[in-house]
């Protein structure tokens, strides 16, 4: 348990009558990049919450590197924590750098650590300006910056590319690669799955206040009856050799394209599939194998109003 | 939950809300708004008795109460009403709650940053307006006058703990406006309307005591008393002495009960900022 940066155990949160999240129980290690996936309304931002202490619990616990995150300790416990919420706004008359160092005292982190923090996220330029002059992105890369102040242990971060442009994406998780190496614990939302799925050590999903599954990606893969998908072109004319050879095979479906045929199988089969098709390398110009991405994972679920990127 | 306070984290907020209303120029505007009215009356106030120019500082004070009233609480219902409310509409107040910070540190910060500009405004202006009048003042005059600010800010102040009231209860920023302005028409406008109906429609049964009791009922009217009573030539003008208790006319007393006004309601807030 203390090697947990957090551990929720049986929490229900209820707003009236309506269940945001039903006996919930989960922990992310130390060090961990986590994922937390799920629609909307699926219970994501209420466990954010939940966790950072902004709302308290219908039932359960939850502790935060071992402490209760609104107990006595919470001050020391919140300092150790960065947060960026879904679409940061702030102080819109102040500039950049007065944004950051108000939070900077707020978090009794040293004003001089601000500059350098600024230029981490590429605002350096505009440091003196006010925000109120900022693109979404910009103040995304503060709110990144904010939640970076002090060098926290434990970092939320909810939906934080919104509004970023693909540089800023690159940027932004070049910068998170190098706090996780330092050590940090990050908590991540995003609906973007295929920039999560590559990144994340673990993930959830919840979907109405309960998790769906949970695991490494590969573990969710190996999980789930999702297919592995080998999409083979063949050589003109031989589109038949390959419906030969798969014909009949057990736990094997495959369909017929233009140019070849599209074989799916479980993830288990893939080898011996791909036996068959090199002893067929005569018919055969060209394979690729597509793995169950996480949104397909996602879709399986029954997130359906996951948007595709 | 006993969190002890930190002070620290209470003026960070407060200077933050101060200099902002600063750079916007709210503290400039409504300090020039406060000398320009303050020095038309100064010098048109007693128009009526047929004369303009300065008169005396009890006269130019007794006609400044009217525009004080009117004015203060009006500029402390729109400076308060937006405080939680707004963070909480705009987005931001959620990143600030998860800071190491409490509640009431949040909401103490905010108050005091607000009190500091409206005092500043309060002072700039009617000290400003003064300004052209200091040659014919005396010492006593002008102790006088300091009063009469002192008391304006404490009204001022007792008004925008009540717009932070509101502004802890509103759901938006719309209604939370529309709830402000509303107490400004009662207290300015509706209150005393009120009570001289209920003075009238009892053929002078409300007794004395009652009356200035339900009087303490409005910051508005304990400043009022305070000004009035500080004046004899004005107690005797408005023959207001008889009517009003022996000890409801101690500025002490006024003071006590107008700093009530100014606990009360943020302790409500407070409870409610949750």
């Amino acid at each position: 348990m203390a090697n947990n940066a957090i551990d929720v155990c049986e929490v229900t949160k209820w707003f009236g009558e309506v269940h945001a999240l039903d006996g919930l129980s989960l922990n992310v290690s130390k060090g961990e990049m986590f994922g937390l996936i799920g629609h909307n309304g699926a219970g994501k931002s209420t466990l954010f919450k939940l966790m950072l202490g902004l709302i308290p619990a219908s039932r359960g616990e939850i502790r935060v590197q071992g402490a209760r995150i609104d107990g006595r300790d919470f001050r020391q416990v919140r300092r150790r924590i960065g947060y960026l919420p879904e679409n940061f706004v702030t102080y819109d008359n102040l500039s950049g750098l007065e944004v950051l160092r108000l939070f900077a005292d707020l978090k009794q982190v040293p004003q001089a650590a601000c500059e350098p923090l600024l230029s981490r996220v590429g605002l350096a330029a505009a440091a003196s300006r006010r925000v109120r002059g900022y693109s979404k992105g910009m103040r995304q890369r503060l709110g990144f910056a904010q939640a970076l102040l002090g060098n926290p242990d434990l970092i939320f971060l909810d939906e934080p590319t919104n509004g970023l442009d693909p540089e800023g994406i690159h940027d932004f998780y070049r910068i998170l690669a190098d706090v996780q190496s330092q050590g940090a614990t990050i908590i991540i939302t995003s609906h973007i799955l295929a920039e999560i799925q590559e990144r994340v050590d673990r993930l959830v999903i919840l979907e109405s206040g309960r998790i769906a599954a949970q695991g490494s990606l590969a573990q969710l893969r190996t999980d789930t009856v999702l297919p592995s998908v080998i999409r083979v072109t063949t050589k003109p004319g031989r589109e038949l050799t390959l419906h030969g050879a798969f014909f009949n095979l057990p736990g094997v479906t495959f369909e017929m394209m233009r140019d070849g045929v599209s074989v799916s199988c479980a993830t288990e089969q893939k080898v011996a599939v791909l036996n068959i098709l090199s002893g067929l390398s005569d018919a055969v110009q060209d394979i690729v194998i597509r793995e169950p991405s996480l949104e397909d994972l996602f879709l399986g679920y029954g997130g359906v109003h996951v948007q595709a990127h | 939950m006993s969190k002890r306070i930190e002070w620290a984290q209470v003026r960070i907020i407060a200077v933050k809300e101060f200099r902002e209303r600063i750079r916007n120029l709210w503290v400039l505007v409504v300090a020039l708004i406060f000398a320009i009215f303050s020095l038309a009356i100064a010098y048109f106030g007693s128009a009526q008795q047929g004369s303009v120019g300065f008169h005396g500082i009890d006269v130019t004070i007794t006609s400044l109460v009217s525009l004080v009233i009117y004015l203060v609480p009006l500029i402390a219902l729109i400076l308060g009403y937006d405080a939680i409310v707004g963070e909480k509409e705009r987005g931001s107040l959620e990143l600030l709650l998860s800071m190491p910070i409490t509640r009431f540190e949040i909401l103490l910060g905010k108050y005091l940053g607000l009190a500091a500009a409206l005092s500043a405004s309060t002072m700039l202006g009617f000290g400003g307006s003064l300004l052209p009048l200091i040659p014919q003042l005396g010492i006593n005059d002008l102790y006088h006058y300091a009063g009469f600010v002192f008391s304006a800010i404490l009204m001022g102040m007792a008004f925008l703990s009540l717009s932070l009231f509101v502004s802890v209860l509103a759901q938006d920023r719309m209604r939370a406006s529309g709830v402000a302005i509303g107490l400004w028409f009662f207290f300015v406008l509706v209150f005393d309307l009120l009570l001289m109906g209920a003075l009238v429609a009892s053929q002078g049964k409300l007794g004395s005591t009652l009356f200035a009791g339900i009087l303490m009922l409005n910051p508005a009217d304990i400043f009022r008393l305070l000004n009035i009573f500080n004046s004899e030539q004005v107690k005797n003008m408005y023959g207001l002495a008889t009517v009003v208790p022996e000890g409801l006319t101690n500025p002490g007393v006024l003071i006590g009960i107008l700093l009530g006004w100014i606990t009360v309601p943020f302790v409500f807030a407070h409870w409610r900022f949750k």
